[in-house]
């Protein structure tokens, strides 16, 4: 890939000077008597916050910042987004930056939230203009439609946090900067929030996520860098970073030393049995989210509805086609088929394979096709990302595809949770409810004319 | 960087400034009755107060120069009020807008512009008072039309001390209590409630130093006397102006760094 990547960080080194030697009760007058109002102003205690941190996250790819508290996380982030610069190396950032850092920050809580959303939006980079187009999109997404004329000292905590959000991600960043901020508002902010997201990443952005939900790590990032004491740990693909920090936090420093040992003597397979092995973003043909041997391939994924048309949103209850071009360059027969279905808090939904269900790989050889039909869809409204993988039967990898594909699920009862069950009310004796007047799902077939 | 770069980098920022002084201009009367006659009240408010000590309590102790007294005490209050709540404001600005430098990125210098401006704002409500106040006293004159000149140069010099004390309030926070006294003394060192041309001595050497008392002169010339001739006092301070906002610029950009870790 020519592209040049949207970040690239380059021995990265931040140093905070602390100015308070004794200084808690030091004031100017004093500065000024004694003459220290220039030793004052040089440092005589450092802080290593961050120490040779290198990497590079190409464009359009969600890049995972994981570690302990004080691991230099928010500082890696306050340098990216241009809050402070680095003590020592280079960083280059491609593209409008919005961080969503502290959200609602510089709102005033006297005027209202039209007023802020203006100024908000033209601190975050926009223009006026920009602003006013997506005035709409941004209340709306914030669902404050009735209290915009409301001054802000009057909104709930995640009233706030829910506008400072909406403006945030309407900036259309070209990289976006994400610092816990998920945590805020309800469940159903929260997956709006992951939503939105995932939109952006089908966008081909690039997205920079610092998180103590190592689950949504895993399942977002397609890269993750681990930062220990303001060095880099480890980095690479999720699975293996996030089990390498487990590992660790365990307080198993030991296993996780037996276990570089164990890569370094190149076993990767036999340290982390059905996970990636060291194929690392140098190896030829790497894709974010893809690894393998591509001794099987995986050419190319479709979701087709009842009509054989690919879509990507569906109702609960239609038919849902996965279906998977594969070639292999030469016979192979050793090789399973699996998917994995997750929701966009990285909840596994369902997984299955052809070797769990038993079935005897004979060979492939050339280009075929698998389909994976579920016949109906019962999940209840949200996004989805789906894995796909071909690997033999001890899970070695030949091609796994990590959430690159998404569908969302959409429907006219907001009921909640992942799966919902063919069901039915039954009311008898003195219960007496009026039944919903009769609504069909949303049809979203083409209409073929 | 130098003075320059910095008042390009404002001219690009100049609609956040701009919304941000409006925002500030609205927030400051949310919730009170005048709303937004406060700016023409308060001046008023302090004309009064000031009335009733130099005219009731202690009257004729004033040059002849200067009747009617309260015009000649507000053609001076009012660009004052303007210097003295810019540099008290800009002062705290930096760490009461923590939040906006530590969590996003922004530019910081943006906060103590918004300031000053803001006053300007409040100075220029008051204004069309003062025009009034001239009228009916027939005092008006052509030489009004230079106003905008001083008023330029006192916005450069105040631009200039707000940058400067508001990034060293970061890292000395006693200066915003020390400071509301040294503006005070600056005040009664300043010709606003006397007559500049009457001062003889160390009093007159001590004004001539005193930027402000040059630009309150030109003031009251311009409105009150309805001539002006200070051109050389004027003049020397628009120096003087260049040479703090280019100190107030390269001092604010030397602390930058330090000032989210400090806030």
């Amino acid at each position: 890939m020519s592209e040049t990547p949207a970040v690239v960080a380059r021995d990265l080194a931040k140093v905070y000077r602390r100015f308070q030697h004794r200084n808690q009760f030091k004031t100017l007058k004093s500065a000024l008597l004694t003459g220290s109002i220039v030793t004052d102003l040089t440092p005589d205690q450092t802080f290593t916050a961050l120490d040779g941190v290198s990497f590079e996250v190409p464009k359009g790819t969600t890049f995972g910042v994981i570690g302990e508290n004080g691991s230099g996380k928010s500082t890696l982030l306050k340098l990216l987004a241009g809050i402070t610069r680095p003590t020592r190396g280079t960083l280059d950032v491609q593209g409008r930056v919005s961080a969503l850092i502290e959200l609602g920050a510089g709102f005033h809580p006297e005027i209202s939230g039209r007023e802020n959303v203006a100024i908000n939006g033209i601190m975050l980079g926009l223009t006026r203009r920009e602003v006013a187009e997506r005035f709409r999109d941004i209340v709306a997404f914030a669902e404050l439609e009735r209290f915009i004329d409301a001054p802000v000292k009057t909104y709930s905590s995640g009233m706030y946090a829910r506008l400072g959000f909406a403006v945030a991600i309407h900036v259309d960043p070209d990289v976006l900067l994400i610092d816990e901020v998920l945590a805020v508002g309800d469940e159903a902010f929260t997956r709006k929030c992951l939503d939105k997201i995932g939109e952006f990443r089908r966008r081909g952005k690039t997205i920079l996520i610092v998180s103590h939900s190592l689950g949504l790590m895993e399942k977002m990032c397609d890269d993750v860098l681990w930062l220990r004491q303001g060095r880099v740990a480890d980095g690479g693909d999720p699975k293996r970073v996030v089990d390498a920090y487990l590992t660790y936090v365990a307080g198993g420093e030991e296993a996780l030393l037996a276990r570089e040992h164990g890569q370094a003597a190149g076993e990767p397979a036999a340290a982390v049995p059905d996970e990636a092995p060291g194929e690392e973003a140098t190896a030829p043909g790497y894709r974010e989210g893809r690894w393998g041997s591509r001794e099987v391939e995986i050419t190319a994924v479709r979701l087709l509805d009842d009509r054989g048309h690919e879509r990507h949103v569906y109702v609960p209850g239609e038919p849902l086609t996965i279906a998977l071009s594969v070639r292999a360059q030469a016979a192979v027969d050793d090789f399973v088929f699996g998917i994995g279905l997750f929701n966009a808090d990285g909840v596994s939904v369902y997984g299955t394979n052809t070797h769990l269900e038993e079935f005897e790989p004979g060979t492939i050889e050339g280009a075929g096709e698998v389909r994976f039909v579920i016949e109906e869809l019962r999940l209840v409204e949200g996004t989805y990302l789906l894995d796909v993988a071909a690997h033999r039967r001890d899970g070695t990898p030949y091609d796994y595809h990590r959430g690159l594909y998404t569908f969302r699920v959409k429907s006219r009862t907001k009921d909640v949770g992942v799966w919902r069950p063919h069901h039915r009310w039954s009311f008898s004796g003195g219960v007496a409810l009026e039944p919903p007047a009769a609504r069909a799902e949303l049809d979203l077939h083409e209409t073929e004319e | 960087m130098s003075a320059l770069a910095e008042l390009r980098k404002l001219i690009r920022y100049r609609m956040l400034i701009q919304s941000l002084v409006g925002r500030e201009l609205k927030a400051r009367y949310r919730g009170s009755i005048l709303g937004f006659f406060w700016s023409f009240v308060n001046p008023l408010l302090q004309l009064l107060t000031y009335g009733l000590v130099f005219v009731v309590i202690l009257p004729g102790r004033h040059d002849p120069e200067m009747e009617p007294y309260l015009l000649f005490f507000f053609c001076g209050i009012l660009p004052w009020t303007w210097f003295n709540s810019s540099l008290l404001e800009a002062s705290g600005v930096l760490i009461s807008g923590g939040s906006l430098i530590k969590k996003v990125m922004f530019p910081a210098e943006v906060l103590p512009v918004v300031t000053v401006l803001t006053n300007l704002a409040h100075f220029v409500l008051g204004l069309p008072i003062l025009l009034l106040c001239l009228v009916v006293y027939g005092r008006l004159s052509p030489s009004a039309l230079l106003l905008p000149l001083p008023l330029a140069i006192q916005l450069l010099l105040t631009v200039g001390f707000a940058l400067l004390l508001s990034a060293l309030t970061v890292h000395f926070r006693d200066l915003q209590n020390i400071l509301s006294h040294l503006l005070h003394l600056w005040f009664f060192a300043s010709p606003v409630l006397y007559y500049y041309g009457a001062r003889t001595g160390l009093a007159r050497a001590l004004l001539r130093v005193n930027p402000m008392s040059h630009l309150l002169v030109s003031y009251q010339q311009m409105l009150f006397e309805g001539h002006f001739d200070h051109w050389r006092g004027l003049a020397a301070t628009a120096v003087v102006a260049v040479v703090v906002f280019a100190v107030g610029t390269f001092l604010f950009d030397r602390l930058r760094d330090t000032l989210a870790e400090e806030v």
